[in-house]
């Protein structure tokens, strides 16, 4: 897809023999990517692999979950997200998240864009801030005369676009989605499959999803992965066309998943 | 044959149990009719205007006097000292059970909770008598024995395990996905709870407040035992008051005769109870209705 | 939907690439500081709570620890502190909660029944539900307002067990339909559905499926009903139950006090022995209480691990 845009760029984010446990459940083995700045990388498998998990560790979401344990190192810019020295408040706003189904705040549209750099301290222009984010998430246009009814009005699509204006508005250096698109319809999922294409010019976004054709078509980077292992990754083009490793040829062809 | 027996069975249980529900409609029809009947009879003797807007409430001492005012006084005085510390308190109480707390902290303190709303009320009030009040008057040995404040903090504690318990669930019912989207976008706890799950669910909190106003309104015995009986019309709280529920039982515990001004005038109170905690009950109950989250 | 037009002008508009951040470093100790302290107030406040149910009950106990002996249990109350004790209290506690328990109990769950399961989805029987909430937050002394007219009076029960526990199954009835109802709804729909499927007529459906699977949820409100119905005071005095009682009661027609009247009897006095006497009491009532309460918390959770 953009093969010179994964040439001479930097890594931004790296990930170092990854374990995530449940309890006693092992749900991630001994993971190692990177993944270049301004690319997509996609993360596919069947359900349950892990990849959402992995995603969830990359901005340290997993610690809201009482029974999970990482233990492995994840870099980014250099340093390592699980050290004592980050805070995971101050990482968050930097790696910010997309879910699987749009979360909006119980607030106006303008109020779910403006929440998060107002409590980072953002003190410039709120609402060219709010036209800014709301543009690059292509929403502007139906919203731009509502913005102050509630998110809760908004379509599903418009929802989960809502979602990725606000994550936009923090200007994040990485975006992770982790399925974004599950929960809509198609037509939705196909305005954001262009928005993804069109922010990976300024963010890098690492992306879950279950949808084989959606990985092909938006991403540059391709990583199956396969209960919790990493099974083979690359460039995407390859990967669809002459995957190395026989499972993923199977899953990609839809033998099983 | 069979289906007329099977019919038979049917149409029996059903009867029973429509026969159970209507008991819940009765007893509603008996308090609505019964305190009714009860005022209607005291008001023939003393004109409803000076029962509610009379400034004396001296039933037993002649010449007699029911203005309920004084009484209503009494009450609002548990209500507000006990309302001003409890929600806040609970508030936070059950912040921190929904989002500090870890599960195992949580299994032990919830059931604690449930023992403290478990508590008798007449034990409230000796605790007031015996421990409250000496610990106020041993700062302040002008403090009289009965007296509202003494009141008002027990009853803050008897109602706080229900305003926290409400709290809690109304923290509960707001999906975690819409916390995590506050935690994805670099906010930390304190601003989550303070942006995000307050404001989601303040029509709750407001209905448990509403619904803890009428409990202190309803509240008897550790008043009685604890605030005094001393009907007065008062903007001290460490002097002795006494509520609406107290002075009912002041008088059916006395000798008055059935059909009595004196007998008459606790029905009368008790319609005032009723229809106070009645409006409340209404509000607060609607308020925890209407306020389910949309969830997407 | 999604227009390419739209986002296509916004990169030209706002083509900047670089990445200024919008967050702001130096606010970021505040903040930081804002958080620590909330949690702080959180923590201490649940703390304040434990350390006012435990001298709560730490003050009981050293108060009336020393009176609890086998003659406060078998002696009548008396004008003498020292030859006081609970005995008729204590048994009319007893019947008080087995004739509560016996009218309350099949009513409500009954009612729960009808409105969970044969109630059609009209309006009348939006207002029982809604009636049931109120009824549920009624102060306890109307109640005793209500027993005191129908049953002491209307019915002439006169002043007897019988129109204590009907008043007080008043009071606890729309608290034993609501838990019940919780308890009922959280069947699933599949078992119904099951049961159905074996051409399962609807009273077996809902006797001999539902009923069972509802049943730990329906006995732990019953029980923190029936011990709310224990505690209470207030309208067994508006009734009329008397406070000095100096034998058990032999049937349902009999006078009759109860723990907490004496209690209460026993805290207004002046005198300090006759506190510490209510103190003794109150551990009783405690004990019996928590038990009740245990039970329930048992139960509830034995079934949360079978739920489905």
């Amino acid at each position: 897809m953009s093969a010179s845009a994964s040439e001479n760029s930097e890594i931004i984010l790296e990930t170092k023999d990854l374990n995530v446990f449940y309890g006693d459940k092992q749900a991630i083995h001994s993971v190692n990517m990177q993944v270049k700045k301004g690319t997509v990388a996609a993360l596919i498998g069947p359900s349950g692999c892990g990849k959402s998990t992995f995603l969830r560790s990359l901005n340290r979401m997993n610690d809201f979950v009482s029974t999970a344990r990482v233990d492995g190192k994840v870099f980014y810019q250099g340093k390592n997200l699980y050290s004592k020295k980050v805070d995971p408040v101050e990482l968050r706003s930097q790696i910010g998240m997309v879910f699987q189904k749009p979360n909006p705040f119980p607030k106006s549209i303008y109020k779910n864009i403006t929440w998060g750099p107002k409590i980072n301290g953002f003190t410039g222009d709120m609402d060219l801030l709010v036209e800014k984010s709301l543009k690059r998430a292509a929403l502007w246009g139906e919203v731009k005369d509502r913005l102050h009814d509630s998110a809760f009005d908004l379509s599903g699509g418009q929802q989960q676009r809502l979602c990725i204006a606000r994550t936009i508005a923090m200007n994040p250096d990485v975006i992770l989605m982790d399925e974004p698109c599950s929960a809509l319809d198609p037509r939705s999922t196909q305005a954001i499959e262009d928005l993804i294409t069109e922010l990976k010019r300024r963010y890098t976004i690492i992306i879950v999803t279950h949808n084989m054709q959606q990985a092909g078509r938006i991403s540059d980077e391709t990583y199956f992965f396969h209960e919790g292992n990493l099974i083979e990754s690359g460039d995407t083009k390859q990967i669809f066309t002459k995957p190395s490793v026989q499972m993923t040829e199977d899953y990609i062809t839809g033998r099983f998943g | 044959m069979k289906n007329i027996k099977n019919l038979f069975i049917e149409k029996s249980i059903h009867l029973f149990l429509l026969i159970s529900v209507s008991i819940t409609i009765l007893t509603t029809l008996a308090v609505i009719v019964l305190l009714g009947k009860e005022s209607i009879a005291f008001f023939s003797e003393v004109s409803i205007i000076s029962f509610l807007f009379g400034t004396n409430w001296s039933p037993l001492i002649e010449p007699q006097s029911f203005g309920v005012l004084p009484l209503v006084c009494g009450t609002m005085w548990i209500v507000f000292g006990s309302v001003i510390f409890a929600v806040p308190v609970g508030l936070l109480v059950a912040v921190y059970l929904s989002e500090y707390a870890s599960d195992k902290v949580k299994s032990f303190l919830k059931p604690i909770l449930e023992l403290l709303a478990g508590i008798p009320t007449v034990v409230y009030g000796y605790f007031a008598l015996t421990f409250i009040t000496p610990l106020m008057k041993w700062f302040n040995p002008e403090i009289e024995v009965f007296n509202a404040a003494s009141g008002a903090i027990v009853v803050g504690i008897m109602i706080l395990p229900m305003i926290a318990s409400l709290c809690d669930d109304a923290f509960s019912a707001v999906p975690s996905s819409i916390k995590q989207g506050g935690y994805a976008l670099g906010a930390n706890t304190f601003e989550v709870i303070k942006d995000i799950l307050i404001p989601a669910t303040k029509s709750r909190i407001g209905a448990a407040t509403v619904l803890a106003v009428s409990r202190a309104i309803g509240e008897t015995m550790a008043v009685t035992l604890a605030a005094g009986a001393t009907a007065r019309l008062t903007g001290d709280p460490f002097g002795s008051i006494q509520t609406m529920t107290a002075y009912i039982v002041q008088v059916t515990m006395g000798d008055a005769p059935a059909g009595g001004v004196e007998y008459l005038s606790s029905f009368a109170v008790g319609t005032l109870l009723f229809l106070m905690t009645l409006v409340m009950n209404i509000i607060g109950n609607q308020w925890v209705f209407k306020s389910r989250i949309r969830v997407v | 939907m999604a227009n390419t037009n739209d986002s296509l002008t916004s990169v030209i508009e706002l083509g900047n690439t670089e990445h200024e951040s919008v967050v702001n470093q130096k606010r970021m100790a505040k903040r930081k500081l804002y958080d620590k302290l909330f949690y702080r107030l959180c923590q201490s406040t649940i703390l304040l709570a434990l350390v006012t149910l435990v001298i709560l009950v730490v003050h009981i106990i050293i108060s009336g620890v020393s009176w609890l002996s086998l003659d406060f249990f078998t002696n009548f109350t008396s004008r003498f502190a020292e030859q006081a004790g609970i005995k008729a209290a204590i048994m009319g506690s007893m019947w008080v909660l087995v004739l509560t328990a016996a009218f309350a109990i099949p009513l409500g769950v009954s009612a729960a029944i009808f409105l969970e399961e044969y109630a059609p989805k009209k309006k009348w029987v939006e207002w029982i539900q809604i009636n049931i909430g109120n009824l549920a937050g009624m102060p306890s002394i109307v109640y005793g307002l209500v027993g005191l007219t129908v049953f002491v009076r209307y019915l002439n029960f006169e002043r007897s067990l019988l129109a204590g526990s009907l008043t007080l199954a008043l009071l606890v009835l729309p608290i034993i339909i609501i838990s019940s109802q919780e308890a009922i709804k959280a069947v699933p729909l599949s078992l119904r559905e099951a049961a159905y499927a074996l051409g399962a007529k609807k009273w077996q459906v809902v006797f001999l499926q539902v009923l069972p699977a509802a049943l730990p949820g329906i006995l732990t409100g019953v029980i923190l009903s029936i011990s709310r119905a224990i505690g209470e005071t207030a309208p067994l005095i508006v009734i009329g139950a008397l406070s000095f009682v100096a034998f058990t009661p032999a049937s349902i027609w009999d006078e009759f006090t109860v723990l907490p009247i004496q209690i209460y009897n026993w805290a207004s006095k002046p005198q300090e022995e006759f506190h510490q006497l209510a103190a003794a009491a109150i551990i009783v009532l405690l004990v019996l209480l928590f038990a009740m309460n245990f039970l329930a918390i048992y139960l509830r959770q034995k079934y949360q691990r079978y739920k489905l």
